[in-house]
């Protein structure tokens, strides 16, 4: 009911430049190129395990088609977790909180590998629409379930991202907002508040990274189905 | 050296407007300014041999002060809101 509660979600402008800008493009400065050198800085050193742990991970179960999607899915990784990771600082503006940049990222790339299924190996492609093993009886109605299930998949990728995040944000606010009340009535409530409070942070810390983890696990899953 | 080529640091106060006035305002030159500017900041703090969490850390409390301007027109009114 408290409508303010939710400003912290609407994008910033100043002079007219909306914030959101400003925090999509932040990211790249904390990413730096690789040079040509041998032993480069401490973090291009981070940077570059990182991307190899993320590269491998997600190339592993992927065959030799599917290979030529590792720049775009190791980039959209790190676009997310920066994005999310970064929205957890004081002040700062989370452009993942917003279903249509979640919507934009999911529905194409989503698209993209349900195409390549149909146009490079249709009947395999469709064939994923019923599970083995199936009663005969029942084909009509898994067939359609099926269908619902791959038609609903961008929309469940957008929108659990946003919500997930929307949801951590918003329980943050909320309970500090409780402990800041809270501290001259009840010194010792606001206390027990502020610990409820940190593992809240940590709790957010750690679903800003699982959350574009899944983003791009679910996406390269159905690029397995389809490749 | 002469003013136009000195760096903002070795520029004395009273100076500043007539060295603005050499600066290049073009976006180019704009541009250009911010990549010296990023560059420099870059190769001091960042890539160093051992550096430590100083050079991003410095990085994300500037973000989150100018997130803190940016937002400034709806923070200003905090204590007064009747619902937060």
């Amino acid at each position: 009911m408290n409508l303010s509660f939710f400003d912290q979600f609407t994008s910033p402008c100043l002079l007219g430049i909306p914030l959101i800008l400003i925090s999509m493009l932040f990211p790249t400065l904390l990413l730096p190129t690789p040079t040509s050198r041998w032993i480069t800085n401490r973090l291009s050193t981070l940077q570059s395990w990182l991307l190899c742990l993320i590269t491998k991970q997600l190339m592993i179960p992927l065959n030799k088609k599917g290979h030529k999607w590792a720049l775009i899915l190791t980039s959209l990784m790190m676009f997310l977790l920066m994005i999310n990771l970064l929205g957890l600082l004081p002040y700062t503006f989370t452009p993942t909180t917003q279903l249509s940049m979640n919507m934009a990222l999911a529905f194409p790339l989503w698209l993209a590998t349900l195409l390549t299924g149909l146009r490079n190996q249709p009947s395999i492609s469709l064939g994923h629409l019923l599970p083995e093993g199936t009663p005969t009886l029942l084909i009509p109605a898994l067939i359609m379930i099926e269908t619902t299930s791959l038609l609903i998949r961008p929309l469940a990728l957008g929108v659990r991202l946003t919500a997930n995040l929307t949801a951590g944000h918003l329980l943050i606010q909320l309970i500090s907002t409780a402990t800041i009340t809270l501290l001259p009535i009840m010194p010792t409530v606001s206390i027990l508040t502020t610990t409820i409070l940190l593992l809240l942070t940590l709790l957010e810390v750690a679903v800003a990274m699982i959350q574009a983890y899944v983003f791009v696990l679910l996406l390269s899953l159905y690029l397995q189905e389809n490749i | 050296g002469p003013l136009p080529e000195r760096r903002l640091m070795d520029v004395r106060l009273g100076e500043l407007p007539a060295w603005l006035a050499t600066r290049d305002f073009s976006p180019q030159g704009l541009l250009g300014g911010l990549q010296k500017a990023w560059s420099s900041y870059y190769d001091k703090y960042i890539n160093v041999k051992r550096g430590g969490p100083a050079g991003i850390s410095m990085l994300l409390a500037g973000y989150c002060l100018l997130s803190y301007g940016w937002n400034y027109q709806h923070i200003r009114c905090h204590r007064w809101r009747k619902y937060h």
